[in-house]
């Protein structure tokens, strides 16, 4: 039920992403200031806002989940905010190779947006270590839940937090990148995020296509062990009746 | 369910008067905290944004310990399948722990700001002190109700004592940023907290969207 869409989304993202390298690369000029380096940008930056779109689209899932009951939700939000540590771990290792190569340390307190990002990763961490130490599946599920929408709340405020502190210290202006980057560049970024964004979909898709996949193997094989244990040997095995999805957990 | 809460904090109250388990841990750990920061930075007394970094980040850290305990009665003797099995709204239990939290931190800064005036601050204490005063008891409302909601989560997973302290931490950085940047002014010798206000809404909102959370969220954690 989920594979159906995995072909498209695949193809677009691969073309999305080949278009995303071939402007980055060829028609995005070169940073006056940073040069060649400043082109991590393209991938740093969609990366970190793919990443906190995805933590704050766990959180919604996990509310639904909450409110539906439907443990369907709780896979979403996992295999999202699951998705998201990972790109979290992409944007935290590009945006040190940045600063070293802009400013010259391989980490800037200074830096909001890195900052901010380095406590909503750490807090993430703990995601996965939480879900798989409670055994219960429906209470894993809940749990889990819980921690994903204080998550996104919290990543939200933190963000505020560390603007505040950073803009108290170090007086500067919103953003060097964003207001007056030239169309040319813009468009580049566009194009990149959009890429992202695909990547990370097709992502999701594939994992829950997996995990639904695993599930009804799991299922058959079940059945079939007891079905084998019925029959005599010899007998006939009587065909298995049609697979139907699973119903809903309470 | 306010008396109910009520009931279930006296309890929770009468057990740590008895057993005297958490606020004195809490109190040890500060100083001792407070004498390995001595040892740590060398320097026999702390000011500006050292000073408020040092004490913001100990009392941040004690509260873990608070926090680890605070379901601990339940969860070892059963008390929460019997508060479960009693028809009470759940919420009352989340207000009744974190009231419990925010009395354990309001009696655990009574006996480690005073103890940090005397071992470290090298600036007058008592001049800053109602500023001082009113930043804690913001930040312990935020964080009583994290530390509610926290230690409820952690509780029922198998390696609790990990699991808290890791969740809890990043939870409060936005605590740490308003506390030390809002304090660091107030422990520079003459000064005063000039951007004392924003950082007290920080906490504020911190405080708001943590318990409104919580209350939303506790029902869903004890629902077996």
């Amino acid at each position: 039920m989920y594979g159906r869409a995995l072909a498209p989304l695949a193809l677009a993202t691969a073309a999305a992403s080949a278009v995303a390298f071939g402007l980055i690369f060829f028609y995005a000029p070169l940073d006056a200031d940073q040069g060649f380096i400043q082109k991590i940008f393209y991938l740093h930056v969609p990366m970190a806002i793919v990443a906190l779109l995805g933590f704050l689209a766990g959180g919604v899932m996990a509310a639904m989940h909450l409110r539906t009951r439907d443990r369907v939700w709780d896979m979403r939000s996992y295999v999202a905010i699951h998705l998201s540590i990972i790109l979290g771990l992409g944007v935290l290792v590009t945006g040190s190779i940045w600063a070293k190569a802009s400013w010259g340390h391989w980490w800037v307190w200074d830096e909001p947006m890195l900052v901010s990002f380095l406590i909503v990763f750490l807090l993430y961490a703990v995601y996965q270590p939480l879900r798989f130490s409670i055994d219960d599946p429906g209470r894993q599920a809940r749990y889990a839940s819980v921690f994903a929408i204080a998550g996104a709340a919290f990543t939200v405020l933190n963000f505020i937090a560390v603007r505040m502190a950073a803009a108290y210290t170090h007086p500067r202006v919103f953003s060097q990148t964003g207001g007056n980057m030239p169309a040319d560049m813009f468009i580049t970024f566009l194009v990149s995020l959009g890429a992202m964004a695909l990547l990370f979909a097709t992502l999701w898709t594939l994992e829950l296509a997996s995990k639904n996949a695993a599930e009804r193997l799991r299922r058959v094989r079940r059945r079939l062990e007891r079905e084998a244990e019925h029959t005599e040997p010899g007998e006939r095995l009587t065909r298995p009746a049609p697979i139907r999805p699973a119903p809903a957990p309470r | 369910m306010v008396a109910t809460a009520l009931a279930i904090l006296r309890k929770d109250l009468r057990v740590e008067l008895r057993a005297r388990e958490a606020v004195p841990a809490m109190a040890l750990f500060t100083v001792t905290a407070f004498v390995l920061f001595h040892f740590g930075f060398d320097r026999d007394r702390l000011d500006g944004d050292v000073a408020a970094g040092t004490l913001w980040v100990t009392l941040l850290l004690a509260t873990v310990l608070g926090v680890n305990r605070l379901y601990a009665a339940e969860r070892e003797q059963g008390g929460l399948e019997a508060m479960l099995l009693a028809p009470i709204d759940r919420t009352a239990i989340f207000l009744a722990k974190a009231a419990a939290l925010l009395l354990y931190l309001v009696a655990l800064e009574l006996v480690a700001v005073p103890a940090f005036g005397l071992l470290l601050l090298g600036p007058d204490l008592i001049g800053p002190l109602p500023e001082l005063c009113a930043l804690l008891l913001v930040a312990d409302i935020g964080l009583a109700a994290t530390g509610a909601l926290v230690g409820a989560l952690a509780a029922e997973t198998r390696a609790r004592e990990l699991i808290g302290p890791l969740l809890l931490l990043p939870l409060v950085v936005p605590l740490a940023i308003a506390g030390a940047q809002a304090t660091e002014p107030l422990f520079t010798a003459p000064g005063v907290g000039e951007d004392l206000g924003r950082w007290l809404a920080l906490m504020g909102l911190y405080a708001t969207i943590f318990v409104l959370l919580s209350v939303a969220l506790f029902d869903f954690l004890l629902e077996d």
